[in-house]
């Protein structure tokens, strides 16, 4: 595979980051987890912009989320597999 | 009533210009081919080999990669004089700022430490310094004066802007024909003083720029250069870690202190509701970031792997325990902190954008590097050093790396960066608090 349509930094990472433009609804995408050097596929089911997330599984209010193998935030409404994760669901736990 | 009619007629709104327009026809001739200087070749020959570079050795031994004679405000009533003698004298470069009266305590003595800093880094071939009076002022010039380079001071009261202006200029003139014969001569790179900040970072920098920066500070490191990092704010969620980097865990308490008292001091007692807004910024949250933390673990990865920080600085602060990784006490801003790693003594900059930050300092040349594609295409003027291809896999980390060694290189020897070109100058002073 040569172009990833979204990255995953570290496989215990829950999000991905989409890094082409054009992302639509439906579309299956392939993702690089990059400290694996391994190739996954997810099925997106919002549009998703560059740069913002995917859900790479089902996340529940509550959950923590992992990127770069570190606790960055808390899902604060349900978001399924192959969903846009961002500020309408997922919020600091610092300020 | 007449009058206001007939005027309102003749007040039509603006008529609005199409986007795109209008078209300029291009001239196209053949563009030469650029040859590369053969002493770059040489000393680049190998990739993986320490590199070197073309800096001006200043009378102190530091080296500097510009030649700038400034022309110093010491405060904001003095920026009209500097501008003038700037303006006078074609070559020299001043750098007003707002700030400077009736400031007190250790905001004071930051704004020294700032003004000093600036006219003392190596960048800087010689020093006119504007103040409104000369108390202050010969404060300025004995400070920069430590550093051996030729300083001098005029004072406006009693004088009036026309004869400080006249007899200012008169001493830049010869200042600017001193420093315009100064050489370059080959330097290693532990001679170089790199700092690095990032700025409208988006999920692309944390993935892309930021480790190509690190992959940067891991390799000088190795080589005995002396770098630094910065922003406070912007680790929180990852301060723990950050401490974990520290050489020794005397300085990783010193690091969580430092961290703690911005907190404390800057955050808590101002915060009206939470700073969801500003940390991350708007620009942040469009480009995909969510939560400081994820900002801050994104911006930690601009230290490397492997580097651990020597000491820790306050703002301004010069480095003093030799080459090595510094942390400097900054705010996130991006024209704050670079203003502050300037004055310190810094030379170059690094500054990896994912949304397209356009910062430049007038002290040190700023270079931009971003991963993110689409900042590449829309506003490609802004950009040195694209490593998009990271997410393409047309390169990895070592690659980009190594490229990013040869664009700092190429800035030192005197290429100017897209900020420079584009007349990027933001020297912004760090105020502590409001003035007496």
């Amino acid at each position: 595979m040569s172009n990833p349509d979204f990255l995953v930094h570290d496989s215990t990472d829950v999000v991905g980051v989409v890094v082409v433009e054009g992302i639509k609804k439906g579309q299956t995408l392939s993702g690089w987890v990059m400290d694996k050097d391994k190739t996954i596929r997810i099925k997106c089911i919002d549009a998703i912009p560059l740069g913002h997330k995917v859900a790479l599984k089902g996340l529940k209010d509550g959950d923590t989320v992992l990127k770069y193998g570190h606790d960055i935030g808390k899902i604060v409404a349900n978001v399924a597999k192959g969903g846009h994760v961002h500020t309408q669901n997922l919020k600091t736990k610092r300020w | 009533m007449a009058v206001a009619k007939n005027r309102k007629a003749i007040r039509k709104a603006p008529r609005s210009v199409p986007a795109g327009a209008p078209k300029i026809e291009q001239i196209v001739t053949d563009m030469p081919v650029i040859v590369p200087n053969p002493m770059y070749l040489k000393i680049r020959a190998k990739a993986k080999a320490k590199p070197t570079f073309l800096g001006y050795r200043r009378e102190n031994g530091r080296v500097g990669v510009r030649n700038h004679v400034v022309i110093l405000p010491l405060d904001d009533l003095s920026n009209a004089a500097s501008e003038a003698v700037a303006h006078n004298i074609k070559g020299t470069l001043a750098i007003p700022h707002p700030y400077g009266r009736l400031q007190f305590g250790e905001d004071l003595e930051l704004h020294f430490r700032t003004l000093i800093g600036a006219g003392s880094n190596p960048n800087v071939a010689a020093v006119i310094v504007i103040g409104i009076e000369p108390g202050w002022t010969q404060r300025v010039v004995d400070g920069i004066a430590k550093t051996g380079k030729p300083v001098a001071g005029f004072a406006i009261e009693q004088n009036g802007d026309h004869n400080v202006i006249a007899a200012a200029s008169r001493q830049a003139k010869e200042f600017l024909h001193w420093a315009s014969e100064a050489q370059r001569e080959v330097c290693g790179a532990e001679e170089l003083w790199v700092s690095t900040k990032c700025g409208e970072s988006d999920t692309t920098s944390g993935l892309g720029s930021n480790p190509t920066v690190g992959n940067f500070i891991d390799k000088m490191d190795a080589w005995g250069a002396t770098t630094c990092f910065g922003e406070t704010s912007e680790l929180t969620g990852a301060e723990m870690v950050c401490a974990t980097r520290a050489a020794t865990p005397a300085i990783g308490k010193k690091f969580l202190k430092t961290f703690q008292a911005y907190m404390d001091e800057v955050i808590e007692p101002h915060k009206t509701s939470d700073l969801s807004d500003s940390q991350p910024t708007k620009g942040n949250i469009q480009g995909g970031l969510t939560t400081i933390e994820e900002k801050a673990f994104g911006n930690l990865e601009k230290i490397g792997k492997k580097t651990k920080y020597i000491d820790v600085l306050t703002p301004a602060e010069e480095p003093r325990k030799g080459p090595g990784l510094y942390f400097m006490d900054t705010s996130s801003a991006a024209a704050e902190c670079v203003t502050l790693q300037a004055a310190a003594g810094f030379v170059v900059h690094l500054f990896p954008t994912g949304q397209g930050n356009v910062v430049g300092n007038p002290i040190e040349p700023v270079i931009k590097l971003t991963a993110n594609p689409r900042t590449v295409r829309t506003m490609g003027e802004h950009i040195d050093y694209d490593c998009s291809g990271i997410f393409r896999r047309e390169m990895n980390l070592d690659k980009a790396g190594d490229g990013l060694i040869d664009m700092c290189i190429r800035v030192c020897n005197g290429r100017h960066t897209a900020a420079e070109a584009l007349g990027h100058r933001q020297f912004v002073l760090t105020k502590l608090y409001r003035s007496a």
